[in-house]
């Protein structure tokens, strides 16, 4: 291929796209509110009750859930057996061996609270194609909108907690997914699950209060008595109960670029079904790679440009030719 | 060069009914999902909340359909007018292959009602790959009509709107490059945000070029296939010469996709993965085997110049990009714990029906306009 002008111009042009692809710099994670809600789920003190799961039902007016009802009959039942799009909220149980003694790993027990973590740098708003997962900028809650919502579910492929859950049932479904009360905390209550926890194990703050008081009991030590707070982070009801030997680590802290809802347990956190992920949010790295190809649209604009010059030229030329050749013929 | 010819011949062949068939069981299936929702026909769940509609319909499906792309890129953008017969019967392929895909995203999505929203440009999401795709393939299914207009008004004699068309032809066709580029490419970038979601195997940075590649392997090689096919359906000559030389082409986009694909998994110290034994690394392994077959068999000169040959590294090709998308996104998938899927056998016959209508569209197309060229003798004898 010799160096004529028409080579020269490709060259230069595949150049000048990749040139262009090549400046974007790498988007880091988001980071917290100030101001941002927080959620501590101590597995330690959760006495497996579920009266946070009735909690959620009624302040979010969700169906029975319910998998034991007899055929033609209304179900009795509240019986999910993971979140769904009936079930924005669960404590699950893990179980090992004998299952004898709470909060131990083997032959013990241990309950686990799952609902959305309201990720500080969530995937599924950064893969929503119309913005219908939002995240409120001073409490830092992840909300979804319906009225706008294409029902593409990409949100429940991307989240690293399977969170988002569709109506499948239903021929006009939505997504359905834990809102932390948002509605209740407009109007200065606590979220369902937090307000009829009668333990403290759902203890709402804000995120920083949350990540302090997590970090006070983990420097505690094992078979020391704590005032645990209920509700808030600042309340002035205890519930007094002996400390457990708590993983030394917050889960929620740093995971996926950070959590608002944040736990603490005694059994490590993948035997809860907690998923262990990277500090950097899979938002950033796959907008680090989008923007590298589309920011400001300068290589897709380059690359089109391109293109248009070159089939200016190749395709016209052959469609002058063919009318002569058609001329000659008639 | 020969001109595109139609073919003739009745329309209502014992093929043609099988596939209407299909196709009818196809869209009844599909009326019972907008009547009771998308539980009622498939297998899909909060487990696997994307399923076989999209994975085959449209990452696959468009990625077969990418004859017209690749053929693009050949003839109008390297300026090889040798291929220029293959064209018009790739993209035709391309129309129906995207078109459908883009039905099956509307079958897909759980409010289509609000579809709309993607063209706002205050509500849209430009972080979202998504969107991207939305767009993009949207707009490409506009482009390939266009691009198609001419065989459309050759055949029906407006001789006014063929002249514009032609006119303006050079820009659809710069699209018809462009668009593919990008959202073939964003195909794999989907797959990013799901970070640890997806296997090791699968998941890197990279995705988007592998994706892109890949997807003009399988274009280069369903020309082949197709008109291997079609020279055996209508007892026509095959193109071999033509074949070889695109074979040629192809060589060198599978050998870089093999390089880049192999050292960044080595460089990014996974590749022990495939050799776990267990089903992730077997259908890497099935991957890599099927893009490696058809490398050795163009690396000879003796092999291209055998039509069999040719015939079946066109279609290793193909299923290499195929197991690809699956082993991308569902085979490397990690679903929600305790979650499995396999479609539905109803799920199966929409997108049967699907690609029944498709070759259905084919049949009447070739036979009824000016599609399909042969060898120069051939068009002879038959005019």
């Amino acid at each position: 291929m010799s160096l004529n002008r028409r080579n020269f111009l490709k060259l230069t042009g595949g150049a000048a796209v990749l040139g262009a692809a090549g400046t974007a710099e790498a988007r880091p994670n988001k980071e917290p509110s100030p101001d941002a809600v927080g959620m501590l789920y101590d597995a330690t003190i959760c006495i497996g009750c579920k009266a946070c799961m009735a909690g959620c039902k009624e302040a979010n007016d969700m169906p029975i859930d319910s998998n034991l009802a007899e055929p033609g009959q209304p179900p009795i039942w509240d019986t999910p057996v993971d979140i769904s799009d009936k079930t924005l909220n669960i404590i699950k149980v893990y179980k090992q061996g004998a299952a004898e003694v709470k909060d131990r790993e083997f032959n013990g027990f241990s309950f686990i609270k799952r609902h959305c973590m309201h990720c500080v740098d969530a995937s599924c708003i950064s893969v929503c194609p119309v913005n219908a997962m939002r995240k409120n900028p001073v409490t830092g809650v992840v909300t979804y909108h319906p009225e706008v919502c294409i029902g593409c579910r990409y949100c429940a492929f991307a989240c690293p907690f399977n969170v988002p859950a569709y109506e499948f049932e239903k021929p006009l479904g939505q997504i359905r997914k834990c809102q932390f009360c948002d509605h209740r905390l407009k109007q200065g209550q606590l979220p369902g699950c937090v307000e009829h926890c009668p333990t403290g194990a759902s203890l709402f703050g804000s995120r920083t209060q949350i990540l302090e008081e997590a970090r006070r009991r983990l420097s505690m030590r094992p078979g020391e008595e704590y005032e645990y707070p209920m509700q808030t982070v600042d309340s002035p009801h205890k519930h007094v109960a002996t400390v457990k030997q708590y993983q030394n680590h917050i889960y929620g802290e740093k995971e996926g670029g950070g959590t608002q809802v944040m736990m603490l347990a005694a059994v490590p956190y993948e035997k809860l079904g907690l998923p262990n992920l990277p500090e950097k949010s899979a938002a950033s790295r796959s907008e680090t790679v989008q923007h590298a190809v589309y920011r400001g649209f300068m290589a897709p604009t380059l690359l089109l440009i391109f293109l248009l010059y070159i089939t200016s030229k190749t395709v016209r030329r052959e469609q002058h030719e063919e009318e002569r050749k058609q001329l000659e013929e008639e | 060069m020969s001109r595109p010819q139609p073919l003739g011949g009745p329309i209502w062949t014992k093929p043609f009914t099988v596939f209407a068939v299909f196709a009818a069981i196809g869209l009844t299936l599909i009326a019972i999902r907008f009547i009771y929702g998308l539980g009622a026909i498939t297998n899909m769940s909060n487990g696997y909340p994307m399923g076989l509609w999209i994975v085959f319909d449209l990452v696959i499906g468009t990625a077969f359909a990418c004859g017209g792309y690749a053929l693009a890129i050949t003839v109008y953008i390297a300026n090889r007018w040798e291929y220029h017969d293959l064209v018009r019967p790739a993209l035709m392929t391309s129309v129906f292959g995207y078109t459908l895909g883009g039905i099956a995203v509307l079958l897909d999505l759980g409010r289509y009602w609000n579809a709309y929203n993607i063209f706002l440009p205050w509500q849209v999401n430009p972080n979202s790959v998504m969107l991207e795709l939305a767009v993009c393939v949207l707009l490409y299914i506009g482009v390939l009509w266009l691009e198609f207009l001419p065989t459309l008004l050759e055949k029906l004699g407006f001789k006014k709107g063929l002249h514009f068309v032609n006119h303006l032809l050079f820009v659809f066709i710069a699209l018809g490059v462009w668009l593919p580029t990008m959202h073939q490419s964003s195909m794999g970038s989907m797959l990013i945000a799901l970070g640890t979601k997806i296997s090791p195997l699968w998941q890197t940075d990279l995705l988007p070029l592998l994706f892109l590649l890949s997807a003009l392997i399988m274009g280069f090689s369903v020309v082949i296939f197709e008109g291997a096919l079609s020279a055996m359906g209508f007892w026509k000559p095959m193109e071999t010469p033509l074949f070889i030389r695109l074979a040629r082409i192809i060589r060198w986009v599978l050998a870089a996709f093999l390089i880049i694909r192999l050292s960044d998994l080595i460089g990014r110290g996974y590749f022990g993965l495939a050799f776990n034994g267990d089903l992730r690394g077997n259908m890497f392994l099935l991957e890599t085997a099927l893009f490696a077959l058809p490398l050795y068999i163009l690396a000879s000169y003796k092999h291209r110049e055998n039509r069999q040959m040719l015939f079946i590294a066109a279609s290793s090709m193909l299923f290499a990009g195929i197991v690809l998308r699956f082993n991308a996104f569902l085979v490397g998938f990690s679903p929600r714990p305790g979650y499995v899927y396999f479609p539905a056998a109803t799920e199966i016959m929409v997108s049967i029906g699907m690609i029944s209508l498709e070759i259905l569209a084919f049949l009447y197309f070739v036979k009824r306009f000016p599609v399909l060229s042969f060898g120069e003798h051939q068009t002879k004898t038959a005019q």
